[in-house]
């Protein structure tokens, strides 16, 4: 990411959707950001932190989200203005603090940015966070453009102080990984000075009372929002169909209509304040079409609101044909594309459209499916997780009683695929591995005869799993948690957290260890280094078939790319050609076909194993696993 | 500002995760926007570093902004780092008419390594992306990275290749500006060579 203040104002930049969310926030005054990594939201935070010097304000990776929702309140209830960013799931992380918040109010204008991911292309779910807005009665804000992620974000903190409430701006990955040019504006000269009267009190009593002031904001923000200018219609007056979209999907609506040469006989009403709706904005436009479409990802939100506010007006607006999820023209799941539009437009339109002609198609799904394979998601040459999966593999195995590992959030969440020897029975979200082996650890009674172990990543460690990790000392669960340590937020883009001792803004933090936190449960735990095999085999069966109890190994190992960065792994492999057995290896190629890493190759020619000197890092761990002994490891001093 | 080749004109680089294919979007699309163009650069990173396929989609138009994704079937040209990936692409954006350039080094996925799947002949792949486009550039890119000491300069070979093919209103100096604004002047002069040489082996 980038220092966003060096950008000029009034000269065209090529800015993410994230980076022009971050820019408009600068340009609104933002005082405090804070958040949790995830994709697609990551580099809203990022970008802050690589601009928080030159801009004078305090950027914040929090331990989770909740954390950053309420940092971003405290700043302003001292009258700043902040902003907490996140992917959709931590909306869920924060939401009981976000569903008290709107009672209570805010003072200094505070958004709230989630950045959805439909098709989860980088998610473990496609859930529409915008249900918050509905749930809590907030504002919510839906940009199309990077330019419009930077003037609605703008628009988001003069909305939060002129109703003295939270403001949620909703991103989709599609958008917040989207550069575009964007104009930047001026950014301001100075901010308030935070202070806190004491006389004033945050909280959501009288309950009732402060439930209906928040119904009060909600309606006046609609009425500021109704004067925004971001709701637009393009189209016929009459128009024959009428399509009312949000976010990319506008767009892409705009295009399906060129595509079916039918922008004369539709309507676009591209909604960017999506709660609460422009009421007189609808009645306009209901009024003067018989056919509506809705196009929105992933779940009918303004569908379904849309169509319960017609039900009030039916009688004044007449009988309408309403299209979209409900109707099955568009689907209920993953994102939707041009071509989605384009065809569902059509049926309603009585017009044909097809991206290719059926005899392209039908040759190019052929070469598709004769000449393409699968590729496959894998763990990083030298990843940890690699060795640590192989390890748990092995020792529950020769357990033999069909031991169940739950899961976690992070790259290891990979475990449940090939590359992790799909060791890993469970994924939810995060901690959430930690209590279901707590539960599991209490099924013994009811004759749960199998082991169980719980795998976290160091940092979703802090995030969310400390509560199922008390819950299981105080209630006296039977497991094996292993905190799989690589030292970093990898999957994210290597963000530091409390483990890191690192702040968002590279100074030196106070490092929070897991060691210490197992002290202080009074919890036996032990530290292997995964890239010890036989160590780390040893450990998890010692622990699985020892007397019951809650227990901890560490398996410590910085990730893979991390060391890159850091100088390299200290080994050159090499095969030795005439040991390695090929296809004749007692079990049948054992490194390239069980170990799975990149840099084992396999020579079909020659029958023999490789190493790819491009792909292999250097770690050594597959010499630990070849029958023949023929991986051999020598120090890259000696090699040289 | 020159007239496009299409409206719009709409590009997909494609490849493996590391590759530098965000990157080669990126430098096209900051090159368009100071042309003069609207540009929307559509990134696809969910796992990319795990070793998936990755895509970027490099839309320009002379019109309003359009959306991050191009229309299914309709990419003006298709830029591939990896030849199996620019199959796989043709799937969902291919027409007759389209451009292929592809970089001819395969990236073997970890199912083939192990034995599972196979990749398929090269010549056959070859053949199949010819009968399934208008224009066929089959580049040994890497092996001209290689040559200038680096085989992620093959991105920016590509580059100069797409550059040649005569799709684009940029010249070579455009873009080398922008590369100059991105990278340290020790590492501009690799640059320099790979763009050329991609705009040489794309003519020759």
């Amino acid at each position: 990411m980038a220092d966003l203040t060096k950008l000029k104002p009034g000269e065209i930049a090529l800015l993410q959707g994230n980076e022009a969310i971050a820019r408009g926030a600068l340009e609104a005054g933002l005082s405090l950001a804070a958040a949790y990594p995830g994709n697609p939201s990551s580099e809203i935070l990022e970008s802050l932190a690589d601009s928080a010097a030159s801009a004078g304000i305090y950027v914040e990776w929090s331990v989770n989200e909740k954390v950053a929702v309420e940092t971003a309140a405290a700043a302003s209830f001292t009258g700043l203005r902040a902003m907490a960013s996140m992917k959709q799931n931590g909306v869920n992380v924060a939401q009981d603090f976000i569903c008290n918040l709107t009672i209570s109010g805010t003072r200094g204008g505070m958004v709230l940015v989630t950045a959805d991911d439909p098709s989860g292309i980088s998610s473990t779910n496609e859930e529409d966070a915008r249900f918050i807005a509905r749930l809590a009665d907030l504002p919510l804000l839906e940009p199309t453009t990077p330019a419009e992620c930077l003037a609605m974000t703008k628009f988001a903190f003069d909305l939060s102080e002129a109703i003295g409430n939270l403001v949620v701006l909703r991103s989709l990955s599609r958008l917040s990984h989207t550069r575009a040019g964007v104009v930047p504006g001026p950014l301001p000269n100075s901010r308030p000075r935070p202070h806190w009267d004491p006389k004033q009190a945050w909280s959501t009593t009288p309950v009732v009372a402060k439930h209906q002031a928040m119904k009060d904001k909600l309606a006046k923000a609609g009425q500021i929002m109704a004067g925004s200018g971001f709701n637009t219609y393009s189209g016929p007056p009459a128009p024959e169909l009428l399509v009312i979209a949000s976010g990319s999907s506008a767009l892409y609506a705009a295009e399906a209509a060129a595509l079916l040469g039918a922008a004369d006989r539709v309507g676009l009403l591209k909604l960017a304040c999506t709660w609460p709706l422009d009421e007189a904005l609808l009645l306009k436009h209901l009024a003067a079409a018989g056919q509506v479409l809705f196009a929105e990802e992933v779940d009918p939100f303004i569908e379904t609101e849309v169509k319960a506010f017609y039900a009030q007006h039916a009688p004044d607006l007449g009988v309408k044909r309403f299209f979209g999820k409900a109707s099955g023209h568009l689907p209920r799941v993953g994102e939707l594309s041009p071509g989605r539009l384009a065809r569902a437009m059509g049926a309603i339109l009585g017009l044909d459209w097809r991206g290719a002609d059926p005899a392209y198609a039908a040759q190019v799904q052929q070469a598709n499916a004769q000449l393409v394979p699968f590729r496959e998601f894998g763990f990083c040459p030298g990843c940890p997780h690699r060795a640590s999966y192989w390890a748990i593999k092995q020792a529950l195995a020769l357990d033999g009683r069909q031991g169940i590992v739950s899961g976690d959030i992070g790259c290891y969440t990979l475990g449940i695929h090939t590359t992790g020897f799909r060791r890993v029975n469970s994924v939810h979200c995060m901690g959430s591995g930690l209590g279901v082996a707590s539960g599991l650890g209490k099924l013994k009674e009811q004759g749960f005869d199998q082991p169980v172990v719980s795998v976290v990543g160091d940092s979703t460690f802090f995030h969310a799993a400390l509560p199922g990790l008390v819950n299981a000392r105080w209630n006296q669960s039977n497991y094996l948690l292993i905190v799989l340590d690589n030292s970093a937020t990898a999957m994210t883009g290597f963000q530091p957290h409390p483990g890191t001792g690192m702040t968002a803004t590279g100074q030196a933090g106070t490092s929070v260890d897991v060691e210490d936190v197992c002290r202080g449960l009074g919890l036996d735990f032990q530290v292997v280094d995964p890239y010890d095999l036989a160590a780390a085999q040893e450990a998890v069966f010692d622990a699985v078939q020892g007397a019951p109890g809650l227990k901890v190994l560490i398996f410590r190992r910085v990730c893979a790319l991390v060391q890159g960065r850091r100088g390299g792994h200290p080994y050159h492999m090499t095969i030795d050609q005439g040991l390695c057995r090929g296809d004749d290896c007692g079990c049948h190629r054992f490194c390239s076909r069980a170990f799975r890493c990149p840099g084992l190759s396999f020579d079909e020619k020659t029958g023999r194993a490789v190493i790819d000197e491009v792909v292999c890092v250097g770690c050594g761990v597959c010499a630990q696993i070849c029958p023949a002994g023929a991986i051999r490891a020598e120090a890259k001093e000696a090699a040289a | 500002m020159k007239a496009l080749y299409r409206e719009p004109l709409d590009i997909v680089i494609t490849g493996v995760g590391g590759q530098g294919n965000v990157l080669a979007s990126q430098v096209l699309g900051r090159t368009l926007l100071q042309a003069g163009y609207t540009v929307t650069v559509g990134e696809t990173y969910g796992l990319s570093q795990r070793g998936g396929a990755v895509m970027s989609q490099v839309r320009v138009s002379t019109g309003p902004a359009l959306g991050p994704l191009i229309p299914e079937n309709q990419a003006t040209a298709i830029v591939s780092l990896e030849p199996l990936e620019a199959l796989r692409v043709l799937g969902q954006y291919g027409h007759p008419g389209v451009v292929v350039l592809t970089n001819d080094r395969p990236l073997i996925p970890l199912n083939v390594q192990s034995g599972q799947d196979r990749y398929p002949d090269l010549d056959q792949l070859k053949q199949a992306i010819a009968g399934l486009c208008g224009r066929l550039y089959w580049l040994p890119a890497t092996e001209a990275a290689f040559a200038l000491g680096a085989p992620i300069l093959a991105n920016v070979v590509m580059l100069g290749a797409l550059l040649a093919c005569g799709l684009l209103p940029l010249s070579a100096a455009q873009v080398e500006a922008v590369l100059g604004g991105m990278f340290p002047e020790s590492k501009m002069a690799a640059n320099r060579l790979a763009l050329a040489k991609g705009q040489e082996m794309a003519t020759g």
